[in-house]
């Protein structure tokens, strides 16, 4: 989060239950983190009061006092009318924004054109909820404000993020208890693979490459030069296949061919390549086109390490099976590679890889493993052995003194676009993708046990559209976007509005989803437009039917956590 | 990076001073008797009692007799008060410990329960004196209002039924069900708020059910399972375990537990992996960790299939 200089959410989520005003903005909690929900629910049960913006009515949304039901893509024009809303009804908390922030003059311009009027045409939400969500927001004690990947991925995701955490530098709605900024990470270790470095401009523990005496320091423990070039993001390196300087891959635990967007595109890339390596658990549809297989553990119960949680927690992982066959541990796999690279790496335990971390990294030194294990978990920054842990982040910002308070948080001035890939006569409905409650990312994991409640895949439209289309429930359509095309049957969902289709992505071997979605990345975290794709769904006529639903490839694919596209989750 | 964390002001704890069995101890303002016997060493049958949920009083099994009380008091939601007397082993405590365990032993099978054997015969709880128990009846769910007929007491009226299977996940044996609400909780206002599950019928036809019910799938179950992590008799257990019990081959003995962390979302639940032949059996969740208490959802308690179906080939 560049508002604030550290990627991480603000509070805990001992703290949600505490909150008298709860916002899930692009996050349907409830089905996709529903433990994270559990200490919502703590609050919602003492009077807590819950909005839901999302342009589905979630199963969040069942929860909430309020849905605002967005259009898709349209985050931005609704933060500036609540922003100006706040600002004209006087409800700016003006200590907090004279003391901890700058730019407050240039957002309140930004705000100037987003009326009541002007954001409810614009997001298809009535303007007396944003006024309501607006005065209920600045007038809470204790609000917390939570996203998920309704916000990231879009082709704008950091724009949102910048979006919504003006609302919290204009009410002060963060860096106290129970009042923060929450992004609800969408794998299990999202938030630690970033902070350790799993992200091409940093080095471990909060470090820059592009900065001389970040380097320095892993230039001494590590006895070599580092390049100081930043490296390349999963999408940059799509354009680098593309355009053919990149021809040697290394794919660790990721399966791009069936996670990322426009999937037939990143298979011919793929397929391009001088060279490719893949490590992982099973044999992918994107191992399936390596040159090298790594068999590799299971991470959460066939190997030691750590996960880093959505609330800054450090937590142990451990081994409580071994791995089949010649399967091998991550960590002695980067070693044997080291050392046929001629590198004679030593033999570590993941206790030693940790400990090299904490030597590295301040915000991470006083982590034993004797804490992490006595204590559950720990969350950073935790510098000193003997020191408090941190629940909330950005407490410096209420300080009284100003050289205690720090850098001043900045106002993100931002524009609002509508999704890339246009709705027009040929392509009018709007497609939008997300997980349920019980399939997980490409389903490789999920798969494995057989849920009760599963429906797999299918096409979600709401009932006005299946009258309108003369669809019924089940029945197998096509729905082609301006890339691809698949079959799926359709399902009523009354959570829907008109024109607003929902398919999930868990299933690309039934329904390959990602080939109709669009490789619209945002210029900052590069993460794609999963969440707008334009559409069209048309009955099939007989003899159709036998066509295939997803292309020829079989098997599996994937691993825990698709961490390259996960780690730019905002 | 940030200003050190100011804890939000925490309230005092004063330490309250009872004595167990003429014996002194302290425990922390707002603990229950139950707290303080753990405390003092003094070994308390509970059944009802959940760590992570509000107590129920349902069982009566951790009755203790309190000074200047008419009624004996259940240790398990009694908070301690300065200066109480409590008594664990009198007459008065053992007779109802035994009238518990016996009546329950009479009409429930609690093959399962951890530790019954130890607490029959502690209390000389003797189940059979209800006589010959009645057989399975098919229509335990299915009685209409006011149905019930009391027996002649030739035989003692059971909870015996067949055990529903209607999915691969988890499977409820009502017959070895004590109806001490701790699913109903779990999955209802304390945890889940699924509401998948209420007590329907009363009196001896009480039993826990399912909204008209219908099966699982039917029902608002969403399979987190968080009722079979707080059943205490077994009337709930995994497909795995059961189906490891039917066949012979499950052995705690034989098992390994360990804590680990999901692999699915960014929520962080830890999990307890029970091993037996390299295979996970069950999962658990430790309650007393801040962030699951207990709980976790369908994917991280049954969604670890796929790590045990890889062939060697490392197709799955």
């Amino acid at each position: 989060m560049t508002v604030f200089g550290a990627g991480g959410g603000t509070s805990s989520y001992r703290e949600i239950e505490d909150a008298d005003l709860i916002i899930f903005w692009g996050s349907n909690a409830r089905e996709a983190h529903p433990i994270f929900f559990h200490h919502a629910l703590k609050a919602i049960h003492k009077g807590a009061k819950v909005y839901s913006v999302d342009p589905r009515r979630s199963k969040t949304s069942e929860w909430a006092n309020a849905w605002l039901g967005l259009d898709v893509g349209t985050d931005v024009a609704l933060a500036y009318g609540v922003g100006r809303e706040i600002i004209h009804a006087g409800l700016v908390n003006k200590d907090f924004v004279a003391n901890a922030t700058i730019g407050f003059e240039e957002y309140v311009a930004a705000c100037e054109p987003w009326t009541l009027e002007v954001t409810s045409r614009e997001t298809g939400v009535p303007a007396e909820l944003i006024r309501a969500l607006a005065h209920d927001y600045a007038k809470a004690e204790r609000a917390q404000l939570c996203w998920t990947l309704g916000i990231t991925e879009h082709h704008n995701g950091t724009d949102n993020v910048r979006a919504l955490c003006n609302l919290a530098l204009l009410t002060g709605q963060v860096g106290r208890w129970g009042a923060g900024l929450v992004p609800v990470r969408g794998q299990n270790n999202v938030q630690g693979g970033g902070d350790m470095g799993a992200i091409p401009a940093n080095l471990p523990g909060f470090h820059d490459v592009g900065n001389p005496e970040h380097r320095a320091k892993f230039e001494r423990m590590w006895g070599v030069t580092l390049p100081s070039k930043y490296g390349l993001t999963l999408s940059e390196m799509m354009e680098a296949m593309d355009e053919g300087h990149l021809t040697n891959v290394y794919i660790v635990g990721e399966n791009p061919v069936q996670s990322d967007a426009d999937s037939s595109a990143v298979t011919r890339r793929l397929e391009n390549l001088d060279h490719l390596v893949v490590q992982d658990i099973f044999l992918t549809k994107t191992a399936a086109l390596a040159d090298v297989v790594l068999p590799a553990t299971a991470m959460w119960c066939e190997s030691e390490g750590t996960f880093t949680n959505s609330e800054r927690r450090i937590q142990l992982v451990r081994k409580a099976l071994e791995p089949p066959g010649d399967a091998k541990d991550d960590i002695e796999i980067i070693r044997l590679i080291a050392e046929r690279l001629g590198h004679a790496w030593p033999i570590q335990t993941a206790e030693q890889v940790w400990d090299e971390l904490r030597a590295l990294s301040p915000a991470h030194h006083g982590m034993s493993y004797r804490l992490l294990k006595e204590r559950g978990g720990l969350q950073w920054p935790f510098p000193d052995e003997d020191g408090p842990e941190s629940p909330f982040l950005h407490a410096r910002l209420w300080e009284k003194d100003p050289e205690k308070r720090g850098r001043p948080a900045p106002f993100g001035i931002v524009e609002h676009k509508l999704p890339v890939d246009k709705l027009n006569d040929e392509f009018p409905l709007r497609l939008t993708t997300g997980r349920r409650l019980t399939d997980y990312n490409t389903g490789v994991q999920t798969a494995g046990f057989n849920s009760p409640i599963r429906f797999g895949g299918c096409v979600d439209l709401s009932p006005e559209d299946l009258a309108r289309l003369g669809i019924d429930e089940g029945e197998v359509v096509r729905v082609t976007s301006r890339r691809g095309s698949v079959l799926a049957p359709a399902r009523r969902d009354p959570g829907l509005r008109p024109g607003l289709l929902f398919m999930a992505c868990n299933f690309p071997d039934e329904v390959d989803v990602n080939s109709l979605t669009i490789e619209a990345n945002d210029p900052i975290a590069k993460t794609a437009e999963f969440k707008a794709t334009a559409v069209k769904v048309e009955k099939i006529t007989k003899g159709q039917t036998k066509e295939k639903r997803v292309a020829d490839t079989t098997d599996h694919g994937g691993r825990d956590g698709e961490l390259a596209t996960a780690d730019q989750e905002g | 990076m940030n200003a050190p964390y100011m804890a939000p002001a925490d309230t005092p704890v004063r330490q309250v001073t009872i004595t167990i069995d003429g014996e002194e101890v302290s425990v922390p303002e707002g603990s229950t008797i139950l707290t303080a016997c753990n405390e003092a060493g003094k070994d308390t049958p509970t059944l009802c009692y959940g760590d992570t949920l509000t107590p129920k009083n349902a069982c009566r099994v951790c009755m203790v007799e309190l000074k200047g009380s008419r009624v004996l008091v259940p240790s398990c939601s009694r908070k301690v008060q300065p200066g109480m007397e409590v008594m664990t082993d009198t007459e008065r405590v053992r007779h109802s410990r035994r009238l518990v365990l016996e009546l329950l032993g009479s009409s429930v099978d609690l093959s399962t329960t951890p530790r019954i054997p130890e607490w029959m015969e502690r209390y000389n709880a003797d189940p059979d004196r209800y006589g010959e128990r009645a057989g399975e009846s098919l229509r335990r769910d299915v009685h209409d209002p006011g149905e019930h007929h009391a027996g002649n007491g030739s035989i003692a009226a059971t909870m015996a039924q067949p055990d529903k299977i209607d999915n691969d996940l988890y499977v409820r044996e009502y017959d070895k069900c004590i109806l001490c609400y701790k699913c109903v909780d779990a999955c209802g206002p304390q945890w889940q708020n699924s509401f998948a599950i209420q007590i329907a019928g009363r009196g001896f036809d009480a039993q826990i059910s399912t909204e008209f019910a219908v099966e699982l799938p039917d029902s608002a179950c969403v399979f987190c399972g968080n009722c079979v992590e707080v059943c205490p008799t077994g009337a709930l257990s995994f497909k795995t375990e059961y189906d490891m019990r039917a066949a012979g081959t499950w052995d705690e003995s034989q098992q390994t537990t360990t804590t680990t962390v999901c692999t699915y979302c960014g929520v962080g639940c830890n999990l307890e992996l029970h091993v037996q032949d390299n295979k996970i059996v069950k999962v658990t969740s430790p309650h007393d960790h801040s962030v699951s208490h207990g709980n976790l959802c369908i994917k991280g308690r049954f969604g670890y299939a796929h790590v045990q179906s890889r062939e060697k080939d490392g197709s799955s």
